[in-house]
C-alpha cells in the first residue's frame, strides 16, 4: 500500500521559499498528477518525495511510515521502494535494454531465472519485445522512455513517480503514450504521482489533479471534469485552457457588456464582476438569428483549422476567441468572412472579482 | 492571373526524384502554401524557385522574368531573383544590428542613403521592431530574430516571398501570433507568399490555396476548405486532419465491417458497392444515435477539457470519436450505435 | 535542478568522505601546481629581503634579456600572422570551395600536430642551413650559386618552421566554425541579393572572426613560449627567445643566484603575458563567439574554382609534400647516414644507426626508456587524480571548488619552462625534498603541466553524467557506492582513458620541460635528440628523431581507431 502523505511540508534555497505548509494526501491506487506552470516547484515537490531533496519543515510519510521530516534522520531514496521516470530518461547509455530494466531486480539481489523472467515480463509489458540487446542510443525518444518506465516498474513499486515524462516526445507518441501509462496503472494497481504543466496530459491520464500556482500553492484539487468546469480561482480557470474575459459595467438597472449592450447574465453579488468562459462556451450566430440574451458582435478573423473553424469576434472593444466544429459551420451556414457580423450567445459564465482579475493580470 | 509559373519541374537527387514534373501558376498576391510530411519534395521546390537548386526538367518564370530554364540552360542566380525570403533558423546574421540586418539587401543594390534609412525603418516599424533597432539580432527571442528575418524580406519590397517553415522553431502560442503578423504584412504590401510547412493547420489557417505533396508528386491543390472537405484521395484526407478508416466489405447491397460483420448505415458509392472498400470519416463527424447505426463498444473516454476523445471497438476494428465538452455519451464498456455524419470512400488497400 | 546538488549522491555517510576527497583535491594542486609558481614570482620580486621592483626592471633592461624579450615578441607575431594567414586560407579552401580530394587535404592539413616542431626544426636545419644543408648545398655545388639561397638560422628560418607546425590550431578552428555554420545565413545574404564576394567578406569572415582570433591567440601563446624551434635554429647565431635564455643562463651557470634571479623575472614576464593572452581568448570566446550552428541543414554552397581548381589542388599538394613529406624523409634518411653530409646514395645508407640507437647505445635506450615511464607514470597519476578533481569540480557543490577549477587551469597559461624552473625552486632541497637531478623531478613537472589535459576531458566526461542518471539509480535501490560504481565510473571510463593519451603521447616527445631538469642519466627522448645533435651526433639525433616519429605517429593512430570505434559504438 502505498498512501502519499504530506504534512506541512516546506522547502527553502536559500532566501526563496519554494512551498510552505504544503499538506496533500494521495491515496493507494491513485493516479495523481500535480499540475502548474514552469518553475513553480513541482519538479521540488516531486524529488522531496523521492528522497533527492530534505524537506525544512514538515513531514512526509509513504505507506503509514514516516520517510523525511524536518528532524532529519530522512530514509534514503534507494529504500523508499520507488518507481521514478525523469524528463530526460535517465537511461544509462553504457548498458543494454535488458541490463538497464534488470538493474533494480539485480540490486535488490535476485538473480538467474527469476531476473530473466521479470525482466522479460516489463520489457513485454511496454512493447520492447526484440530489443533487449540494443543500447539507448539505438533507440528512438520513445523507446528510450518506455525503457525508463519498464524499468521503473520491474521490481513492483508500489509508488511510482514521474516527472514530465512525456515532454520530450512528439505530439502523437505524446498522445499514445499517455494511454499507456494509464493502462499499466491500472493493470499493476499502483500509485502514480505524476508532475506536468502540461494541462491536456494532466486532465486525460489524471484520476485527481492539483494545481499548484506559481507561489508554490495549490489552488485546487478534483477530478479533471471537476478542474475544468468548476475551477476554484481565475488562475486555476485560466491555466485549464483557452480562456476569455469579458468586463462588465453597471448603467443603472442594467449590466452592460462594453459600450452598454445589455448583459443578459447576473454576477451571484456585487457588481465588480469579469465574465470568464472558453470559446465552446459561447454560441456563434448570424444576427437575425440572435434570440434574447445575445451580444452584438464583429468577425475579426477567421482561421480555418481542419476540424474547427477558430473565430476572433470584437464585442465593443473586447476581443474574444471562439471556435466552431467545421462540419457544424458549413451545415448551418456559419462560415462568417472577416469584418461580418455575428450575435454571441452563452451556455455558461464563470464569475470572477475585479480584484481577483486585476491580480492575475487580466482586464 | 498567374504570376509565377513552374512548368514540368523535375529536381532529382541520384535515384530519387525530389519533384516529380509540377505544374503550377500562383496569382500575384496569393498566399499559397507547400504542404506535406517531410521528405515530400516541398523545401526542394521552394529552393529551386529561390535559385539555390538546379531544375532537371522544366522552367519556372514569375511574371514575364525567366528564372530558370533546362531547356535553355537558363539560370538566375538567388541574387538576381529580388525574392524576399524567411529560413526556419531564423538566418539573421548576429555580427550586426538588427538595423544593418534589414538594411544589408539595400546596401548589396547600392541603395541612396536617404532612400536605404527610410526603406529600413518601415520595414522595421511594419515589424513593431523600431525600439529595437540598435539591438543586436543575439539578444532577441526566438519571435524577434525571426521579425528581423521578416523586416529583411521585405527592406527590398519584393514582389515574392520565400517562407521556408518559418515558425516551427518558435513556441506555440507565439507560432500563432506571427502567422497572423505574417498574413497583416502580406495584405499591406500585396506580396505572393508561396509558404512551406509541415504543419497542416498553420498551412489551412493561412493559405489561400495550398498543395498538398507527397513523394515528389503533387497530390491535389485546391483551397484549404476543399482540401479538409473533399479531399483527393485517401493520402490528402490522413494527412490533413485526425482520421479515421475503416475497412468494408459489400455485395451489392448489404455492407459489413471487415473482420467483425457489423451493418454498416451507409452505402459507398455504385462502383465500390461490389467487394472490399475503405470508409473514410473525422473523428468530430460521427455521431452517437439512439437505435440505430454502427455498433461498437466503448473502449476508452478521456475527457481533455474542450473535448471528449472516445475509442471505439468496431469488431476487431477501432474508430476514435471527438464530442464537443458539453455532449453527452456513452461511458466505457458500455455499447453504442454511431452514424456517419460525412463519409467518404475509398478502394481498399 | 542542477542548482539543487547532486541529491543521488547525498547520504549513506557521505559526508566525511566528501571531505577527504576535497581536501585531497586542493593538497594535490596546491602542491604540485600553484607552490611552484609562486615561487617564481616570489623569487622574482622578492630581493635582499625586501619587496623590490627597481631590481626587477634592471633585470628587463640588460641588454641579453631584453633582447630576448623583443625576439619573443617578434617572433610570436610574425609566427601568428603567418600561421592565421595560412590556416584561415587552408580552412576556406576545404570547406567552402570544389578542391579535389578535400577530405584526404583536411587530413594531411592536421598531420602537423602530431609532429613535434623540434623534430621538424633539425630537419630544417638539415635541409638550410647556410653551409651544410642539402638544399643550399645542392644549389651551390650543383647549380652553381654563390651564396646559400635561404639561411635558416634567422628569424624568418624559425618563424617560418614554427608557422608550419602552429597553423593547424587556426585551421582546426576555422573548419570547425565553417563546417557548422548554419548555411542559411549565407544564403539569405545571397537571396538579399550578394554575390559570393560580398558574402565571403561580409557574412562568411566576420562570423568566423572570432574563431580565426582563438586560434591566432592561441599561437600566440605557444609561440612566446616555444622552446624548442629557437633552441635548434636561434642558437646558432645567437638569437634567443625567453624560454631559450632561461635554458641558457639556467644550464650555463649551474643555478647560480644571479641566473636564477633572471630566469625567474624572464618567467614572470612570460607568466604575465601569457595571462593576459588566455583572458583575452576567453573573452573572445564567450562574448564573441556567435551562435551559428546550423539546425536543419542542406550542404553549404561551395564557391567554384573553375580555372583555379587544378592549379590550387597542385599548390595544396606541393605545400604538403614541402612541408610534411620533405622534412620527415630527410629525418629518415639522415638517420640512415654513416656520416652527415654524405649524398643520399644507396651504399652510404643502412640501418646501423637505428640498431644502435634501440639495442646498443646506453645513452638512447636510457632516454626511450625514460620517456615511456615516465609518460606512464605521469598520464597514470594524472588521470586518477584528474578524475577526483574533476568530480569536486563538477557534481560536488561545495564551496572551494572554484579555487580547484582555478588551479587546475592555471596550467594552462603557464608555459614548460617556467614550470621547469618553479620545480626547481620548490624541489631542490630548500624545503626539505630535494629531488634535483633525479627522475622523480621530471615527474612532478609532468604531471603540473599536464594536469590541466586531464581535467579537461574528465570534466567533459562528468558533464555528460547528468544528476538524474545517478538518482535513477538511487530510485532503483542502488546506494551511493553502488551508484558510483555502476554508473558513474562506467560513463567517465572513456574519458579517463582519452586523458591518459592526452598526456601519454606528448610526454613522449616533451623537450621544453625535461631539458631544464634532466641529469646525465634521466635524459628523455626530447633531450637525448637535442643533446646528440648540439654534440654534432647529427646522425644519430636523426635516427632517434625518426623512432620518436614512429612511436608518436603510430601511437595516434591507434589512439584515433580506438576513440573512432568508440564513439560510433555509442553512436
Amino acid at each position: 500500500m502505498a498512501t502519499i502523505q504530506l504534512d506541512g511540508v516546506g522547502k527553502r534555497y536559500g532566501q526563496k521559499n519554494v512551498f510552505t505548509d504544503l499538506s496533500l494526501t494521495v491515496p493507494h491506487g491513485e493516479c495523481f498528477t500535480l499540475l502548474g506552470p514552469s518553475g513553480c516547484g513541482k519538479t521540488v515537490l516531486l524529488r522531496l518525495i523521492a528522497g533527492f531533496e530534505d524537506p525544512d519543515s514538515g513531514a512526509i510519510s509513504i505507506g503509514g511510515e514516516t520517510v523525511a521530516s524536518a528532524s532529519g534522520d530522512n530514509l534514503p531514496p534507494d529504500r523508499r521502494d520507488l518507481g521514478v521516470v525523469f524528463q530526460d530518461y535517465a537511461v544509462w547509455p553504457h548498458m543494454t535494454v535488458f541490463r538497464n530494466i534488470s538493474y533494480p531486480l539485480k540490486l535488490a539481489g535476485i538473480g538467474g531465472k527469476e531476473l530473466e523472467e521479470r525482466t522479460q515480463r516489463a520489457v513485454d509489458l511496454v512493447n520492447l519485445g526484440g530489443l533487449e540487446q540494443r543500447l539507448p542510443s539505438e533507440l528512438s525518444g520513445g523507446q528510450q522512455q518506455r525503457v525508463a518506465l519498464a524499468r521503473a516498474l520491474v521490481a513492483n513499486p508500489s509508488l511510482m513517480l514521474l516527472d514530465e515524462p512525456l515532454s520530450n516526445l512528439d505530439a502523437n507518441l505524446r498522445e499514445e503514450m499517455r494511454f499507456e501509462i494509464k493502462e499499466l496503472q491500472r493493470k499493476l494497481d499502483i500509485t502514480i504521482f505524476y508532475v506536468t504543466h502540461d494541462q491536456e496530459i494532466a486532465l486525460a491520464i489524471s484520476d485527481r489533479i492539483a494545481i499548484m500556482d506559481d507561489k508554490g500553492r495549490i489552488s485546487q484539487i478534483g477530478a479533471p471534469a471537476d478542474i475544468y468546469e468548476r475551477p476554484a480561482n481565475i488562475f486555476v480557470f485560466s491555466f485549464m485552457g483557452m480562456a476569455n474575459f469579458l468586463p462588465l459595467r453597471r448603467a443603472g438597472e442594467n449590466l452592460t457588456a462594453g459600450d452598454g449592450q445589455p448583459f443578459p447574465f447576473a454576477p451571484p453579488g456585487g457588481d465588480d464582476y469579469v465574465a470568464g468562459f472558453r470559446p465552446s462556451d459561447v454560441i456563434l450566430v448570424r444576427p437575425d438569428k440572435a434570440g434574447a440574451g445575445f451580444l452584438r458582435g464583429r468577425v475579426r478573423r477567421t482561421s480555418f483549422l481542419g476540424a474547427m473553424l477558430d473565430y476572433l469576434v470584437e464585442i465593443d472593444g473586447v476581443l474574444l476567441r471562439t471556435a466552431l466544429e467545421s462540419h457544424f459551420a458549413l451545415e448551418r451556414g456559419l462560415v462568417f468572412s472577416e469584418g461580418e457580423e455575428c450575435a454571441v450567445g452563452f451556455h455558461s459564465l464563470h464569475w470572477f472579482t475585479r480584484t481577483e482579475a486585476a491580480k492575475a493580470g487580466i482586464a | 492571373m498567374s504570376y509565377i509559373r513552374l512548368e514540368d519541374v523535375t529536381r532529382r537527387f541520384g535515384a530519387i526524384t525530389a519533384v516529380d514534373r509540377l505544374n503550377l501558376s500562383i496569382s500575384r498576391g496569393e498566399c499559397f502554401s507547400l504542404l506535406g510530411p517531410s521528405g515530400c519534395g516541398k523545401t526542394t521546390t521552394l529552393r529551386m524557385l529561390a535559385g539555390f537548386e538546379d531544375l532537371d526538367e522544366g522552367e519556372i518564370h514569375v511574371g514575364d522574368r525567366l528564372l530558370s530554364s533546362k531547356k535553355s540552360g537558363y539560370y538566375l542566380p538567388p541574387e538576381k531573383r529580388d525574392f524576399g525570403m524567411v529560413f526556419q533558423a531564423f538566418a539573421v546574421w548576429p555580427h550586426l544590428s538588427v538595423y544593418e540586418n534589414v538594411a544589408f539587401p539595400l546596401r548589396v543594390r547600392k541603395t541612396p542613403a536617404a532612400e536605404l534609412d527610410k526603406r529600413v525603418r518601415e520595414a522595421l516599424s511594419h515589424t513593431n521592431l523600431t525600439d529595437a533597432a540598435k539591438a543586436s539580432p543575439a539578444d532577441l527571442s526566438g519571435g524577434g530574430k525571426q521579425r528581423v528575418a521578416l523586416a529583411r524580406a521585405l527592406a527590398i519590397n519584393p514582389d515574392v516571398m520565400l517562407l521556408d517553415e518559418p515558425l516551427s522553431s518558435l513556441d506555440p502560442h507565439l507560432r500563432e501570433e506571427m502567422r497572423f503578423e505574417i498574413k497583416d504584412l502580406q495584405r499591406r504590401f500585396g506580396f505572393s507568399i508561396i509558404y512551406v510547412t509541415h504543419d497542416q493547420s498553420e498551412a489551412m489557417a493561412l493559405s489561400d490555396r495550398v498543395l498538398v505533396m507527397r513523394l515528389g508528386v503533387a497530390q491535389q491543390v485546391d483551397t484549404p476548405v476543399n482540401v479538409y472537405t473533399r479531399p483527393a484521395n485517401k493520402f490528402v484526407f490522413s494527412f490533413i486532419g485526425l482520421s479515421n478508416f475503416l475497412d468494408v466489405e459489400g455485395d451489392g447491397t448489404n455492407f459489413k465491417t471487415s473482420r467483425g460483420g457489423l451493418p454498416l448505415p451507409c452505402a459507398p458509392p455504385p462502383e465500390l458497392a461490389n467487394g472490399p472498400s475503405c470508409l473514410a470519416c473525422r473523428p468530430s463527424e460521427v455521431e452517437f444515435t439512439g437505435e440505430e447505426g454502427l455498433t461498437g463498444v466503448v473502449a476508452r473516454k478521456s475527457f481533455l477539457g474542450e473535448s471528449i476523445d472516445y475509442r471505439i471497438s468496431i469488431g476487431e476494428q477501432s474508430l476514435r470519436v471527438q464530442k464537443g465538452r458539453r455532449s453527452t455519451g456513452p461511458e466505457p464498456g458500455e455499447t453504442c450505435r454511431l452514424r456517419f455524419i460525412r463519409p467518404l470512400w475509398y478502394p481498399a488497400d | 535542478m542542477s542548482a539543487r546538488g547532486a541529491g543521488g549522491l547525498r547520504g549513506g555517510g557521505g559526508f566525511g568522505a566528501a571531505g577527504v576527497i576535497l581536501t585531497l583535491s586542493i593538497g594535490i594542486l596546491i602542491i604540485v601546481v600553484a607552490v611552484p609558481v609562486l615561487l617564481i614570482f616570489f623569487n622574482a620580486f622578492w630581493a635582499d629581503g625586501s619587496f623590490n621592483v627597481r631590481d626587477v626592471i634592471r633585470v628587463l633592461r640588460e641588454p641579453d634579456t631584453y633582447q630576448a624579450l623583443l625576439n619573443s615578441l617578434l617572433i610570436a607575431c610574425g609566427t601568428t600572422t603567418g600561421s592565421t594567414i595560412i590556416g584561415t586560407f587552408f580552412a576556406w579552401l576545404v570547406t567552402r570551395t570544389d578542391l579535389p580530394f578535400k577530405r584526404f587535404m583536411k587530413g594531411m592539413f592536421l598531420v602537423p600536430f602530431m609532429l613535434p616542431s623540434f623534430i621538424g626544426a633539425l630537419a630544417w636545419k638539415m635541409l638550410f642551413s647556410p653551409r651544410a644543408g642539402y638544399i643550399n648545398r645542392f644549389f651551390m655545388d650543383t647549380l652553381g650559386f654563390e651564396n646559400p639561397i635561404f639561411n635558416i638560422y634567422s628569424y624568418a628560418g624559425i618563424i617560418a618552421v614554427e608557422c608550419m607546425y602552429l597553423f593547424p590550431f587556426v585551421f582546426i578552428q576555422v573548419c570547425g566554425a565553417l563546417e557548422r555554420m548554419d548555411p542559411t545565413l549565407e544564403e539569405s545574404a545571397r537571396i538579399s541579393g550578394a554575390g559570393l564576394f560580398t558574402i565571403t567578406t561580409r557574412i562568411t569572415i566576420p562570423l568566423v572572426l572570432p574563431s580565426i582570433l582563438s586560434g591566432a591567440l592561441l599561437i600566440m601563446l605557444y609561440s612566446m613560449a616555444h622552446f624548442g624551434t629557437v633552441a635548434v635554429l636561434g642558437i646558432e647565431n645567437g638569437i634567443f627567445n625567453i624560454p631559450t635564455l632561461i635554458y641558457e643562463r639556467i644550464h650555463q651557470s649551474a643555478g647560480s643566484f644571479a641566473s636564477i634571479r633572471t630566469g625567474t623575472v624572464l618567467a614572470s614576464v612570460l607568466v604575465v603575458s601569457a595571462a593576459c593572452i588566455i583572458w583575452l581568448q576567453n573573452r573572445i570566446l564567450t562574448r564573441g563567439r556567435y551562435q551559428i550552428i546550423a539546425g536543419k541543414s542542406f550542404r553549404p554552397m561551395e564557391l567554384k574554382l573553375r580555372g583555379l581548381r587544378l592549379p590550387l589542388l597542385f599548390f595544396c599538394v606541393a605545400y604538403i609534400c614541402f612541408t610534411i613529406v620533405l622534412p620527415t624523409v630527410v629525418i629518415f634518411l639522415v638517420g640512415g647516414l654513416k656520416t652527415y653530409g654524405l649524398p643520399f646514395t644507396l651504399e652510404n645508407l643502412s640501418l646501423a644507426n637505428y640498431k644502435f640507437i634501440l639495442f646498443e647505445h646506453k645513452l638512447t635506450r636510457d632516454a626511450i626508456f625514460n620517456s615511456v615511464s615516465l609518460g606512464l607514470g605521469a598520464a597514470l597519476i594524472t588521470m586518477f587524480a584528474g578524475v577526483m578533481i574533476s568530480y569536486v569540480i563538477v557534481k560536488m557543490k561545495t564551496r572551494g571548488k572554484g579555487i580547484l577549477e582555478f588551479l587546475g587551469m592555471l596550467p594552462f597559461s603557464v608555459p614548460g619552462s617556467v614550470i621547469a624552473l618553479g620545480v626547481i625552486l620548490a624541489w631542490s632541497g630548500k624545503y626539505g625534498i630535494n629531488l634535483y637531478n633525479t627522475v622523480w623531478i621530471i615527474l612532478v613537472a609532468y604531471i603540473a603541466r599536464y594536469m590541466a589535459f586531464s581535467l579537461k576531458a574528465n570534466s567533459a566526461a562528468l558533464e555528460q553524467v547528468h544528476d538524474s542518471l545517478v538518482e535513477a539509480a538511487r530510485a532503483s535501490g542502488a546506494s551511493m557506492w553502488q551508484a558510483l560504481r555502476d554508473i558513474v565510473l562506467p560513463l567517465v571510463r572513456p574519458g579517463m582513458l582519452a586523458a591518459f593519451f592526452l598526456i601519454f603521447l606528448p610526454s613522449l616527445r616533451e623537450l621544453t620541460v625535461s631539458i631544464m631538469l634532466y641529469a646525465p642519466t634521466t635524459r628523455t627522448i626530447g633531450v637525448a635528440i637535442y643533446t646528440l645533435n648540439e654534440d654534432g651526433e647529427t646522425v644519430i639525433s636523426a635516427a632517434l628523431a625518426g623512432v620518436a616519429l614512429i612511436l608518436i605517429i603510430s601511437g595516434q593512430t591507434l589512439i584515433n581507431r580506438f576513440t573512432e570505434s568508440a564513439s560510433s559504438g555509442k553512436g
